[in-house]
């Protein structure tokens, strides 16, 4: 399809609870880095594609023009995407469209997330998610999407709490790791997340990644200007997204049909018929620790039900078989929205280019992939990755 | 510019600077805005005719014929077949709890004396796994679990509002035999 697109480069700023930068300045450090990691300068770009959540968290009216500035838009083609949780990666997909199409050769992807304007909490933007006639008036909280999938996936497949708890835990520790971490915890055991409060049945404070600010930007390229600028492009193989109905109680959400389609979508671009065999590393979206084996069932890389014992049996560490969120995810190094799924494709650039430093998987990992997910239990965004 | 960590990417994050909450409050020149938005929202066609159905005590449905899919909440497109759904009927005020929660706080993290029970409900005469979410009652949390049989307990005939508040909660079906 096109031209071929690989990720050039990557930089972020660090994820804290409440930063004294605007979203802007936010979008301009990341942005800065990312350029600064290709040795390019703005003059080398072609497009900007910003990801960023709701303009309620904000309170600021068409947050993508307000922040242009800060992702290096002036003078230049620039959009915005959004699909909820599922934007970082999405925006990646948006900004792989530019460049696959020809109509530009480079583009920089810029995800920003300023959470701790909303007073007091940023729940109260989130909750405007549930259908204003029938759900609202139910005095809904978002941690009860969460706590209802994440009973009916444990009911359906008889899980053990533990077994899941097990993901916080392994994130959590891979986050130390992560000179961006704002949760990096090397000495967190699984009894600190079976003991912490319990928020909404299954629910627990530590099953649940924090609120954050920050941004992550990366640099898309066309062949022939990758291969100018780095020896080391990782290309991006295929790209997947799908969406279920927004009737979300009126199908089984045991399962994510829609990462389903998705990951089958990516594959088959990147020419993946076994994933469990080609699939080196996988950065799944991990809001809730459920949420990371939920994702990776979605994905392919385990049957039904299967991928906590996986987490039990050591095959996501990232030393085991299939290394998940290597990175440390949304449950460690923190859950600014859109940029944390950027963060998934900036770790797989910085894995399947041998940059990973401390938190490199071993083993030398050819492909990787990444996906993020959102809106009403409803979203996949998958990027595939290879060298 | 700080090098956190010359091992480890990304090799320069240059910042942020984090805050605490006391010294954002502090800040010079820090503004507070509260936005004057408010809605009314239309009910819609067809949830405007299920919440007159719940004002006189019965649970609309809608029937699309060709996928012989019958839907609650009810629409008058059938998002799959995408035509128009064919005729309303009435369901059972019963149900089966597909999945549920017990939620020890408040929207916005502040703790509740009381937890919350919400729960989807897949409702009788409805297709296999089509319902809606409402709350649990008259039972321990202890006691709820997954493929529990309730029925809607309803507000008296003259506080119902045509809302989905006019019915309280879903409680167990056991529980209207145990009280007669």
């Amino acid at each position: 399809m096109g031209q071929r697109v690989a990720v050039v480069g990557a930089g972020m700023t660090r994820f804290v609870r409440r930063a004294q930068e605007t979203g802007k300045e936010l979008s301009w450090q990341a942005a800065k880095a990312a350029l600064d990691s290709a040795e390019m300068t703005l003059d080398d770009i072609d497009c900007v594609a910003m990801g960023t959540a709701p303009d309620a968290f904000d309170g600021v009216h068409m947050k993508g023009e307000y922040l242009s500035d800060g992702a290096g838009a002036w003078g230049k083609p620039y959009f915005r995407t959004y699909v909820g949780g599922g934007t970082g990666v999405f925006v990646t997909i948006q900004g792989w469209y530019q460049v696959a199409s020809g109509m530009f050769d480079t583009c920089l992807v810029v995800a920003e997330e300023k959470m701790s304007s909303t007073q007091p909490h940023a729940q109260g933007a989130f909750i405007t998610i549930f259908d204003s006639i029938l759900e609202r008036p139910l005095g809904p909280n978002l941690l009860w999407i969460f706590a209802l999938e994440m009973n009916r996936y444990m009911s359906v497949h008889g899980l053990d709490k533990r077994d899941i708890a097990q993901v916080a835990v392994k994130n959590k520790r891979n986050a130390a790791d992560h000179p961006a971490a704002l949760l990096g915890q090397a000495d967190i055991t699984v009894e600190d997340v079976l003991d912490s409060e319990v928020l909404a049945w299954p629910v627990q404070r530590l099953d649940v990644s924090p609120v954050s600010d920050g941004a992550v930007a990366v640099v898309l390229a066309a062949e022939h200007v990758a291969k100018r600028i780095t020896d080391k492009p990782v290309w991006v193989d295929g790209v997947g997204w799908h969406l279920d109905t927004a009737y979300w109680t009126n199908r089984d959400l045991y399962y994510p049909r829609y990462v389903e389609y998705a990951a089958r979508m990516a594959y088959d671009m990147a020419g993946i018929r076994e994933p469990r065999k080609e699939i080196n590393i996988a950065e799944p979206y991990d809001p809730f620790d459920y949420k990371e084996l939920h994702h990776l069932e979605g994905l392919q890389l385990f049957d039904k039900g299967k991928a906590p014992e996986a987490m039990k049996d050591g095959v996501l560490n990232r030393d085991g078989d299939l290394p998940s969120t290597p990175s440390g995810g949304l449950l460690g190094v923190g859950n600014p929205i859109a940029a944390a799924g950027l963060m998934k494709i900036a770790e797989l650039y910085w894995q399947l280019s041998g940059q990973a430093g401390k938190r490199q998987v071993p083993g030398d990992p050819r492909k990787g992939v990444a996906q993020a997910w959102g809106d009403l239990m409803q979203v996949g965004t998958v990027v595939v990755m290879g060298r | 510019m700080t090098r956190d960590d010359p091992g480890a990417p990304p090799r320069t994050t240059l910042g942020p600077t984090p805050l605490k909450d006391a010294a954002f409050r502090e800040a010079v020149g820090a503004v507070e805005w509260e936005v004057d938005a408010r809605y009314a929202w239309d009910t819609g066609v067809a949830v405007g005719e299920f919440l007159r159905g719940l004002r006189r005590g019965v649970i609309l449905a809608r029937e699309c014929r060709q996928c012989r899919r019958i839907l609650v909440p009810p629409r008058m497109f059938c998002e799959q077949c995408f035509r128009p759904t064919d005729r309303w009927l009435e369901v059972e005020d019963t149900g089966t709890v597909n999945t549920f929660s017990i939620c020890h706080i408040r929207w916005d993290m502040v703790p509740l004396d009381e937890p919350e029970l919400p729960a989807v409900i897949e409702i009788d005469g409805a297709s296999p796994g089509i319902g809606f979410m409402h709350k649990l009652g008259e039972v321990a949390p202890d006691d709820i679990s997954i493929g529990m049989t309730v029925e809607a307990v309803w507000k008296p005939e003259e506080d119902r509002q045509g809302s989905i508040l006019d019915i309280r909660y879903f409680r167990p079906r056991e529980a209207k035999l145990r009280t007669g």
